[in-house]
């Protein structure tokens, strides 16, 4: 996904002269043909990210259409309130894409992890959510959000999917129907997810964008009256969208996500994985409980 | 400027808790840039052609919505609903509801991050016009601050002018020290005035370094005008009842 990100906003700087990227010393390397080229609108702006974000409310004032990246964390947690006042309250567009996900940069310990963003960031009214699943989803993604005169996140994660699904901004995917329950898959979870319920008679619906929350494609494709919501950051932050979204039914809904806490041992993602039980069989294991 | 001040004044009183001291301190400022500094126009604000002006210590409200209202932004008769459910005036400025205001503010420290993505903006665009920003010295004990001070030098934003209301109203939390000499080790051109001399304001604003973005260091008087607010941290945040209107008008300078 991260050289798709170059990718995909070099193309766009090349036809779109509002685009202005700004980079907290992170990916420099990779951008460094379109800082030749644009010179004016590639920034390496340094490592002061709440300063960067209204920077680039300041851009976006004048009409220019900013995208900001660094690491989650930083973006996410350091600069929130620069997202909510600068961006948010002032009703300006911008983009932040994030960096490292939940737990990419696992052996750089705690600071530089961020299973909080979506919980934090549904905290912002009119801002948009977008985890995408693979390199070719950020790319659809990215070309029909980046503009629309919102603050939009995207989470950029080394874990993908194997195949990429036509995804649509603001629209989740069908992608099995069953009877016994409705599983709500999220970005980079959605392989694991399909392997883990083979043979089990479960509805998974597929969602890359989770604000604005697609309420109705979960209202007219709901089945049992089990939800179970697999994400991979910290559990819950959709429940209010969910609970929402079916208040006329009576459901119940379950988790399988990142737990609450901090995750203090280093390794790989896999070993983080195994230690959380968000392996395929754990998954499973958990699915099969879970719609009994 | 007295009647600005009785207006200010006369604005706040009998609708509760408002930073009157604030919006003093700054008021010859915002009357210099308004009446004789700023190219704009209340009537052609959406078009990006103009000068900006960022009131980044959003408390100082007061002081602009009484200038605004004198230059025809917004209408005199909007100071009157000051506060209330549907005004378009509240304690700090909305950008979405208030013709004249380009950044919403409130919480310390955004203002100059913003005004310095506004000049750089104005640099990517080719427009020659400058970018205002007023902050508070109490903001200066902001991180944010110094970030965009060392980002504006950097990036040698000359159209950038940044004016600290220097009252020294926090000085019993956090000292500043020398704030000349701070703007300066970071790059900036500096001009030290009088906050309430309106020649030295006016002077200081036109100038404009080659390569540096502009601090003014204006020393002022929080409360300026009205003796028995005058430094006095007791009307940081009070209401003025409507019945003590007459008592602090007759006491004005």
């Amino acid at each position: 996904m991260r050289k798709q990100f170059v990718s995909t906003v070099s193309d766009i700087l090349k036809s779109d002269k509002k685009l202005v990227l700004l980079l907290g010393d992170i990916g420099v390397f990779g951008f460094k043909e379109a800082f030749a080229k644009f010179p004016d609108r590639v920034y390496n702006i340094g490592i002061l990210e709440q300063s960067t974000i209204g920077l680039a409310s300041g851009l976006a004032m004048k009409g220019l259409i900013p995208v900001v990246h660094t690491i989650a964390p930083f973006i996410v947690e350091r600069s929130l309130e620069q997202i909510k006042d600068d961006f948010g309250y002032q009703k300006l567009g911008g983009n932040f894409v994030s960096l490292g996900a939940s737990y990419d940069y696992t052996s750089l310990g705690c600071t530089h992890h961020c299973p909080g963003d979506v919980g934090i960031l549904k905290n912002v009214p009119e801002i948009e959510i977008i985890l995408p699943g693979s390199a070719q989803e950020f790319d659809r993604l990215f070309r029909q959000a980046y503009n629309d005169g919102h603050p939009t996140y995207f989470r950029l994660s080394e874990k993908h999917n194997s195949t990429s699904q036509k995804v649509i901004f603001g629209q989740a995917k069908v992608i099995e129907k069953g009877k016994s329950a409705t599983v709500i898959a999220v970005g980079p979870m959605l392989d694991n997810v399909v392997e883990a319920a083979a043979g089990l008679d479960i509805t998974i619906l597929y969602y890359t964008t989770l604000t604005p929350f697609d309420d109705k494609t979960l209202f007219k494709n709901f089945t049992g009256d089990k939800v179970i919501v697999c994400e991979p950051y910290y559990s819950g932050a959709l429940d209010y969208d969910i609970s929402e979204a079916m208040k006329s039914r009576k459901i119940s809904i379950s988790h399988i996500g990142v737990p609450r806490e901090f995750l203090r041992n280093y390794g790989s993602t896999e070993d983080q994985d195994k230690f959380m039980k968000l392996t395929v069989n754990d998954i499973r294991a958990k699915l099969k409980t879970l719609i009994k | 400027m007295k009647q600005l001040r009785k207006k200010l004044l006369e604005t706040a009183a009998g609708t509760g808790s408002w930073h009157i001291p604030s919006g003093l301190s700054i008021l010859d400022v915002l009357w210099v840039l308004y009446d004789r500094i700023l190219d704009i126009n209340p009537k052609k604000m959406k078009s990006q052609e103009h000068d900006h002006f960022i009131l980044s210590k959003g408390h100082g409200s007061l002081g602009l919505y009484v200038v605004l209202a004198e230059k025809s932004f917004i209408r005199k008769a909007d100071l009157k609903n000051i506060g209330k459910f549907s005004s378009i005036l509240g304690g700090h400025p909305d950008r979405n509801k208030i013709n004249g205001v380009e950044a919403s503010t409130g919480s310390l420290g955004h203002g100059l991050p913003m005004a310095v993505g506004l000049a750089l903006a104005q640099k990517i665009s080719r427009d020659p016009h400058r970018v205002f920003v007023l902050v508070g010295d109490g903001e200066c004990n902001e991180g944010t601050i110094w970030e965009s001070a060392l980002l504006a030098a950097h990036r040698s934003l000359n159209n950038l002018c940044c004016i600290i209301d220097f009252n020294h109203s926090t000085d019993r939390a956090l000292s500043l020290g020398d704030l000349a000499k701070k703007f300066e080790s970071f790059g900036w051109k500096v001009k030290e005035i009088n906050g309430h001399d309106q020649e030295q304001i006016h002077s200081a604003l036109k100038e404009m370094s080659d390569d540096k973005p502009l601090a003014i260091i204006a020393k002022t008087i929080k409360g300026n005008g009205c003796k028995m607010m005058e430094n006095n941290p007791e009307w940081h945040h009070k209401a003025l009842k409507l019945e003590d209107l007459p008592i602090i008008l007759k006491e004005l300078n």
